[in-house]
């Protein structure tokens, strides 16, 4: 074995239960150079990593480090052999200063020197180009910085293997960019680098050979210089799938729903909405860009009647002609009104289903109310989910099974499956893909799609810019609960678009 | 595998594959062990015949007619405050004050039974009393509800508090119930008119306590399963965001649903004083409200097997105290055989949903 290796996979095997999460799986890599892991969700790429940090112990196989044989039993071995994560939630004390972050858990000498310490910091920020204050505190930081904290505090613990997971996933292009240049920095210094993603593009600008897993195997592992976005997708998904997203052209727009300066604050009187306006139309995709925490969520919630606005309007309009005010109104009584509006939420089992009940008792949960009497209904539900799981494909063994033990992609099609059988007027999604593998993602959108012809006022949130561009008619972009701009996703960059999301603090600046 | 490389000697891993009759083979196999080792104990340490042992745990609870109808009165009563408190549980309301709930219960109704017992006719004074006794643990079960719905109080500390609160409003009771004076018990209430007792039905002596329990069992089956509110109150105890999201008032199903759990522990209450001690004093709830909550999530909140595991623990109660004085073992000797039964067949539950892998092993199976 050259030592060039940094560590070897060989064999690896992992079973939960009788599922195979990691069969046989293979894997190398060099030092100074960076593998980009790439596959479906439950391809078994977090498992896999798993096993490297020390959380799962595989049933079967070698791992090797620098050539020799280890065993990973805990965290902290993984830890000892220079083996560094960087999971996707960040595990930060916010009260405390960066440095004080890094050295964490660290044993020292009785006596700490914390100017040694931040000038130890500085001296690897300088090194590869981070952008970092030792001396900050996590809870005035953005989540870019955020990231570069652990990412730092990795390697000031001597890590010489890193592993990130989805490190993009809440990054703009902007800091996208920059995070790229000072992983080629770590890589250029011979530092091994492992990076899991699922969006391809970012693959192919940045790694230098890529893995693929798919359903828990081991596909093969290929040159990014020769791989193309085409090539990566069939070795992931199996077979050729076309990755255009459709988008039929919005005609007879009516309008659905008119914003006037809506703002809301959460409880310590910081704001999260400020002086939002729009106008959304029947038949159209509206598409809600900005960095996350922007006030997403807070926007979507007061159209729903779930979030009390400290001033501002919304006001509806029926297809009959009337219009209303919902400001005042919460979800049930804008559900009395007789309002047709439908709402997925971001938090699929926490906010949108009942994780422990089947799709019947789900579907109960936007009809239970109806009919008279003390008792709930039993045959429309268990009806209503027949019938999603027919429509919509859903893998499921039956309606009775527990949501909760369902993959993400039929937990989504179950949700947007009861939510546009009330064949809503106004349908409000959150991050309708968020986690979902490639086919389930374009049923989801084709789903949309469907009601958006049927002259359905569709508002979108998501995080991630080329689906937004590819997927909706217009995108507003909100910053720091402020409304930054309204463009025609069709004429409209990436670019201009990330701009728009850090247009607030630029301003300061 | 290579020298240098230790995988760990034992890990454990999910399962749920099991068919029922594996699940319930290991349960008896459960039930069989915890029997062997007890026997080892019975003959090691106080060196009886481990037989005439179970012999004499079985002739304690069911031996006799009579002893059965008290195990069985006892189980009821256990399995109605087990089915009380399971509303507020499936709500994870945790309401640890049935054991106030109940003895509110026990001082309506005597308390009826006291100033009504010679002027009101027997069904409509047993029809108040039983009105009155929900009423009285409702209220106990309100209190906190309301606290927890408007301000989010923690309900675990609240509903323990109020036990000692209910036990103080008894004690206060007594000292003007007390009889004979001075005797600072309230002593069988009505004991020659038997105004305010539950007569017995069908001949049976506890008859009254087994339809009224089974009832109520049946009841909160289908509340919990079939109704709206059923609905709702599992809606806001699996996630508190998805009830706001479909449009449910929390704070009333939290006040309704903690309401309906002290009512029933209220009615556990009637039963103990009309129905079978006759009396009150401090201890009449007997620490039922603490262990209908095991019988309750021992049962995963199902009614049927709660009356089971209702039924089993009030028979080794019964049957321990009378090995204690059948064989002149003392309390805790026996308690440790009830103790190591119940560790087997509550140990048993991590096998069904657990196995454990050795190492190498898995290696040779392949």
């Amino acid at each position: 074995m050259e030592q060039n290796c940094a560590i070897e996979l060989r064999d690896i095997t992992k079973k939960f239960g009788k599922v195979y999460a990691n069969d046989k799986v293979s894997l190398k890599v060099n030092k100074g150079e960076i593998l980009a892991l790439l596959g479906e969700n439950g391809s078994g790429k977090t498992t896999l990593m798993n096993m490297i940090s020390g959380i799962y112990f595989p049933d079967e196989g070698h791992i090797f480090v620098d050539g020799k044989e280890v065993s990973i039993r805990s965290p902290r071995d993984s830890f000892d052999l220079g083996i560094g994560m960087i999971h996707q939630h960040f595990k930060l004390i916010d009260v405390m200063t960066a440095a004080e972050n890094i050295i964490l858990g660290l044993e020292g000498k009785a006596v700490l020197n914390m100017k040694k310490v931040c000038e130890d910091i500085q001296a690897l920020v300088d090194r590869y180009g981070f952008d970092l204050d030792p001396n900050q505190k996590i809870y005035t930081m953005s989540v870019s910085q955020k990231q570069t904290v652990e990412i730092v505090k990795m390697l000031y613990r001597g890590a010489n293997i890193l592993i990130l997971d989805e490190p993009t996933a809440v990054l703009t292009p902007q800091e996208v960019t920059r995070l790229f240049t000072v992983l080629r920095n770590m890589r250029d210094d011979g530092r091994a680098i492992i990076i899991i993603t699922h969006k391809l593009n970012e693959v192919l600008e940045i790694s230098d050979r890529v893995s693929i897993l798919r359903k828990g195997r081991y596909i093969g592992t290929v040159e990014t210089k020769e791989a193309t976005v085409s090539s990566l997708t069939e070795m992931m998904v199996g077979d050729k799938v076309s990755l255009d997203i459709y988008r039929p052209e919005p005609h007879d727009l009516k309008k659905r729903l008119t914003v006037e300066e809506i703002s809301c604050e959460n409880g310590e009187g910081v704001k999260l909405l400020d002086q939002v306006s729009f106008e959304a139309f029947g038949g159209e995709m509206l598409g809600v860009a900005g960095i996350s925490g922007s006030g997403q969520k807070e926007l979507l919630e007061s159209i729903a009647g779930l979030q009390e606005l400290t001033n501002g309007k919304v006001i509806y309009h029926a297809r009959r002609g009337t219009d209303f005010d919902l400001s005042g109104y919460n979800a049930a009584q804008i559900n009395e009104l007789g309002i047709k509006h439908s709402f997925i939420p971001e938090d699929r089992l926490g906010m949108g289903l009942v994780g422990s009940m089947g799709m019947t008792g789900n579907m109960l949960l936007r009809s239970f109310r109806q009919g008279k009497g003390f008792f709930t209904r039993q045959k429309e539900p268990r009806d209503l989910a027949e019938e999603i799981k027919k429509n919509l494909d859903v893998v499921t063994p039956s309606v009775d099974y527990p949501v909760r033990r369902l993959s993400g992609g039929n937990v989504q099609k179950i949700l947007v499956g009861r939510e546009i059988a009330s064949s809503p007027s106004v349908l409000l999604v959150a991050y309708p893909v968020r986690g979902l593998d490639i086919s389930s993602s374009y049923q989801i959108y084709n789903l949309l799609n469907e009601q958006k012809e049927r002259g359905v006022a569709v508002i979108c949130v998501a995080e991630d810019l080329d689906m937004l561009l590819d997927f909706c008619d217009r995108i507003m972009v909100l910053c720091g609960g402020k409304l930054t701009g309204i463009v025609d996703a069709r004429k409209a960059t990436k670019e201009e678009v990330g701009l728009l999301m850090t247009a607030h603090k630029e301003d300061k600046a | 595998m290579n020298s240098g490389v230790k995988e760990p000697l034992v890990h454990m891993t999910k399962r749920e594959d099991m068919s029922l009759v594996m699940k319930m083979a290991v349960r008896i196999i459960a039930i069989l062990l915890s029997l062997l080792v007890c026997a080892i104990f019975i003959y090691g340490i106080v060196k009886m015949n481990p037989v005439q042992v179970y012999e004499g745990i079985i002739d304690g609870a069911v031996g006799t007619e009579r002893r059965m109808w008290i195990t069985i009165r006892d189980a009821m009563i256990l399995l109605c405050v087990a089915v009380a408190v399971t509303p507020a549980f499936r709500m994870r309301f945790w309401n640890i004050g049935a054991e106030g709930q109940i003895l509110l219960g026990c001082i309506a109704s005597a308390a009826l039974m006291i100033y009504e017992g010679e002027s009101l006719p027997l069904p409509l004074l047993l029809l108040l009393m039983f009105v009155c006794s929900f009423l009285a643990g409702m209220i106990w079960g309100i209190i906190p509800a309301v606290f927890k719905a408007i301000w989010n109080t923690n309900e675990t500390l609240f509903t323990l508090m109020l036990n000692y609160v209910a036990m103080q409003l008894v004690t206060f009771c007594i000292v003007f119930w007390e009889n004979p004076k001075g005797s600072n018990t309230v002593g069988i209430i009505n004991a020659a008119s038997r105004a305010g007792w539950l007569p017995p039905l069908f001949g049976l002596d506890y008859g009254w306590n087994l339809v009224i329990v089974l009832g109520l069992t049946a009841f909160v089956y289908i509340y919990m399963k079939r109704t709206k509110h059923g609905y709702e109150l599992t809606v806001v105890g699996e996630s508190v965001n998805t009830a706001k999201y479909v449009g449910i008032n929390v704070p009333k199903v939290i006040i309704r649903t903690v309401g309906l759990s002290g009512g029933i522990a209220g009615i556990a209450g009637f039963l103990l004083v009309s129905g079978s001690s006759h009396t009150i004093s401090t201890s009449t709830a007997g620490g039922r409200g603490f262990t209908a909550i095991i019988v309750s999530w021992l049962a995963k909140f199902n009614v049927w097997v709660m009356a089971v595991i209702a039924f089993l623990l009030v028979f080794m109660e019964k049957g321990s105290s009378q090995i204690a004085t059948q064989f002149g073992l003392n309390e805790n000797a026996s308690d440790v055989i009830v103790g190591i039964i119940l560790f087997f067949v509550i140990g048993c539950e991590f096998f069904i949903n657990y196995k454990l892998e050795f190492r190498g092993r898995h290696q040779e199976e392949r």
